[in-house]
């Protein structure tokens, strides 16, 4: 009975792995499929037309500002909330509070973190329609998951490394700086990676923050249409789900070549740390 | 360890640096709008209007040294912006509430555009008087049986309620929203729309001429073909303005150029190109 | 340091103590308000969203009850009940939990204690990277593929129903709860699992009784994630829900969430109507704030 038991749960181990990898290769299959003839150098690296043909070179530019922006403010934010909660903060009605806070943030839909920017961001602060008011709005998107991952990675820094440095002589901080983020380094590098998957992935937020102007910022005050505000659009008013595939295939590429990168480098840091 | 070290300073660096910015954020914006060297317009509104008017504002760009930024939002949002100054012009799918009229917003028609129903290319039914669509669009008549086709449950496929477009088309072919049936799709453009009827059997909806092509068949309304010049002779009723509605102390020498182009002959020519409706 | 007479050295080190101290003052603080300001831009959003939503039921005289529990939605003429957008809401994401959770939830644990390393290798980033792909992708994808599957193979009038908005939800939600309780599970220590397998428990007995009870808090953190982006998904879904205003019946229903509503109409709304979308605003937010709480409650509970 046991074995028969413990069988059928490892064949629903196996299943839904396979189901799950199934759904993926399906996915981006399908977009490669219906999108890869419409990608080529001119397509990447030209200019947008509205009289059709042109390229998405305006909306690469635009997405990479909004992700390097929003990082910029809310990593070392995140870090640093995360470890006050993990490491400094007595358990208490204050932790609990934040911890409230910031697991409400990540419920919150994207759609009224855009209403909020719209008006907060856009019209109080004056940014206007503008990537700088987007990439803000992000900035609190994002900041619960960084939060979140860089917690999970610190407590699995095992506790003997933190006695070891404090019985060393070492302070609280410099065991911090110098024991405790690096051993959770890799950890807080697939929060930053999932956080960027969520700034390219985010629309709702944008599109009501940057608006939807089709065309190169001259600045980052300038409005402007991220790469995943493009293909929405290109679905919901042109219906043209080649062009969208095409732009979910560089969006994809895009989310690769960051992971590749994460990876490598937390890699190089594990083996530092062994 | 060195390596740890390396990672580890970075980490406080890059702290420091997003401090500042973000600390600097604000002096860095004023800086930012004293450099605009360039005039920008903008202009905000209706999603039907807007890819003609990305067209236009692309073709006048070429020749003059203008930024002009166009944010498709829909006519009713374009107009608030209108009022409210955040937008320079607004876009309009539809004419003017008589409160937004009241609110000292001028207009200039800039082209004109009809709607055409539509359905599945399979569709037999390629002629509807304009009761047949109100009994569609209101729940009345439900398959396509009752108007000689085949014997197929009718999915209507309805734009949102708000929408410039679905605004003049329930004007024109007399229902309300209250009694759009309730069990419609409602998509949010006009792409969609076509989408939606171009993969689906049972699906009617509407659409603005621009997006007319081989993936879905037109449908002629009390025996009229949907054409510009049925529209221009007034025999084909279901066509509505584009309109460029602004406030006239907003207005800039720049912005009123620009009209004054799209109303040139060039400019009106881009219009035809587009499949709207050119006022000459 | 040997060499130096003891006096000077006890100067010395109270000075650098000091300084070290003041250091850790310092940065104490510094970590408070970074983590603070979560909760500052939390009460921002909210008091920001809850002041324009209430605004027609405490100014403009509307009723809250016919707002919640009325089924007609026009406001073009001034008619806003959003009842059957909250059961809506409500199916779709109960839906997409029963099939996202436990699918996502046996991929973590498949990758972590099952796979061999080569393939939890090449496995565990390509989930990742769906965690990164837009939801608008799985929009386009549900559009294209997931309604005319379900049209033609249910003989469906309209492919535009619960079930695709549930499939692609529970897609959506896969990677980010993969991701997560991942990291959790595998950050539970050997010992654990050692002691456990030392003994007599079988290798799987060991994972489902000792090391996902272990795992707890953050495989909730990681349902939390994954049902704060199924939630929050609106894009994807107005591609494949329909939107219709009615109550569903069944799977087979058209229907319109409310972060749908809010987005659809958004761009054209103003005025009270506008209002009246930061009022579904406000219930999406009840909605999540109980969730949470929920949450958090079974959490403590496990933890102690």
């Amino acid at each position: 009975m046991r074995r028969f038991k413990d069988n059928l749960l490892r064949g629903l181990l196996w299943f839904s792995a396979l189901l799950t990898v199934a759904i993926l290769v399906v996915i981006v299959g399908y977009i490669f499929f219906k999108g890869f003839r419409l990608i080529s150098l001119d397509f990447i690296f030209g200019d947008y037309s509205p009289t059709g043909g042109g390229g998405i070179w305006p909306m690469i530019i635009t997405t990479i500002y909004t992700i390097v922006i929003s990082l910029l403010i809310a990593t070392p934010i995140g870090i640093l909330a995360a470890v006050y909660l993990q490491e400094y903060a007595k358990q208490g009605r204050l932790v609990k509070m934040i911890r409230f806070a910031t697991e409400s943030l990540t419920g919150i839909p994207s759609i009224i973190y855009g209403l909020f920017g719209a008006v907060f961001f856009v019209a109080t602060l004056k940014l206007g329609m503008s990537i700088i008011a987007a990439s803000l709005t992000l900035t609190i998107i994002v900041l619960p998951v960084i939060i979140r991952t860089t917690e999970e990675a610190l407590k699995t820094v095992p506790h003997q490394y933190r006695e070891g440095s404090l019985a060393l002589g070492a302070t609280k901080l410099q065991t911090l700086y110098k024991v405790i983020l690096p051993s959770a380094m890799p950890g807080i590098l697939s929060g930053i990676i999932l956080s960027i998957g969520r700034i390219v992935g985010e629309s709702a937020a944008i599109f009501l923050t940057a608006g939807t102007v089709a065309a190169m910022p001259e600045s980052i005050f300038s409005s402007a249409r991220t790469l995943t505000v493009h293909s929405y659009l290109v679905t919901q008013e042109a219906g043209d789900i080649e062009l969208a595939a095409a732009i979910g295939i560089v969006l994809i590429v895009i989310i690769l070549v960051l992971n590749l990168l994460a990876t490598f480098i937390s890699k190089k840091l594990n083996k530092a740390d062994y | 360890m060195r390596l740890i070290k390396k990672a580890a300073n970075g980490l406080w660096l890059l702290s420091l640096v997003a401090v500042l910015t973000a600390c600097g954020g604000n002096n860095e914006n004023e800086a930012g709008s004293l450099n605009e060297g360039k005039d920008t317009i903008s202009i905000s509104g209706s999603t039907s209007v807007g890819p003609l008017a990305e067209k236009l504002a692309f073709n006048y760009e070429e020749n003059q040294d203008v930024n002009i930024e166009i944010n498709q939002i829909g006519s009713s949002a374009g107009i608030t912006n209108a009022i409210s100054g955040v937008s320079e012009i607004g876009m309009s799918s539809r004419d003017l509430k008589p409160e937004e009229k009241e609110s000292g917003l001028d207009e200039t028609v800039i082209a004109y555009d009809g709607i055409v129903v539509v359905v599945h290319p399979s569709n037999k039914v390629d002629n509807l008087t304009t009761e047949q669509v109100k009994q569609i669009f209101t729940g009345k008549i439900t398959n396509w049986k009752q108007l000689g086709g085949d014997d197929k449950e009718i999915v209507v496929v309805s734009r949102e309620d708000g929408s410039g477009s679905r605004d003049a088309f329930q004007e024109i072919v007399g229902y309300t929203s209250g009694e759009l049936v309730k069990s419609s799709i409602i998509a949010s453009g006009n792409g969609n729309i076509k989408t939606t009827v171009a993969t689906n059997e049972h699906a009617i909806g509407f659409i603005s001429f621009e997006y007319i092509d081989e993936s879905i068949s037109t449908v002629k309304i009390n025996g009229v073909e949907a054409t510009a010049e049925n529209v221009l002779r007034q025999k084909y009723s279901l066509s509505r303005p584009f309109l460029f509605v602004y406030k006239k102390d907003h207005l800039t020498d720049a912005g009123q150029q620009f009209i004054d182009y799209i109303l040139s002959p060039e400019g009106q020519a881009i219009v035809s190109e587009t499949g709207a409706i050119s006022l000459h | 340091m040997a060499s130096l007479p003891i006096e000077n050295q006890t100067t010395n080190n109270r000075k650098s103590n000091k300084k070290k101290y003041f250091l850790e003052n310092v940065s104490s603080k510094v970590f408070l308000f970074c983590a603070l300001l979560s909760v500052f831009s939390l009460l921002l959003i909210i008091g920001f969203v809850f002041y324009k939503g209430s605004h027609p039921f405490i100014a403009e005289g509307y009723s809250f009850i016919d707002f919640i529990f009325g089924t007609d939605w026009v406001p073009s003429e001034d008619q806003f009940g959003i009842f059957p957008m909250i059961v809506a809401s409500v199916y779709a994401t109960i839906g997409a939990l029963i099939i996202g959770v436990p699918v996502g939830l046996f991929t973590a644990i498949f990758l972590s204690e099952l796979a061999p390393k080569s393939m939890a290798k090449i496995i565990s980033p390509a989930v990742q990277l769906l965690a990164g792909i837009p939801s608008v992708l799985y929009g386009v994808f549900g559009l294209a593929i997931i309604v005319p599957f379900l049209q033609n193979n249910l003989g469906l009038a309209k492919g535009q129903s619960l079930l695709a908005v549930i499939l692609v939800l529970a897609i959506m939600m896969l990677p980010t709860i993969v991701t997560v309780a991942e990291t959790a599970i595998r950050a539970v220590p050997k010992t654990y699992r050692e002691g456990s397998l030392a003994l007599g428990a079988s290798e799987i007995g060991t994972i489902f009784k000792v090391v996902v009870p272990a795992a707890k808090s953050g495989i909730m953190a990681a349902i939390v994630l994954g049902l704060g982006r199924a939630i929050g998904e609106t894009m994807a879904v107005i591609l494949v829900a329909g939107n219709s205003l009615i109550i569903p019946t069944s799977l087979t229903d058209s229907m319109r969430p409310l972060t749908t509503n809010i987005a659809l109409e958004m761009g054209y709304a103003f005025g009270t109507h506008q209002e009246m979308l930061f009022a579904t605003g406000i219930v999406l937010f009840s909605f999540i704030l109980l969730l949470n709480f929920v949450l958090a409650k079974i959490s403590s509970r496990g933890g102690n």
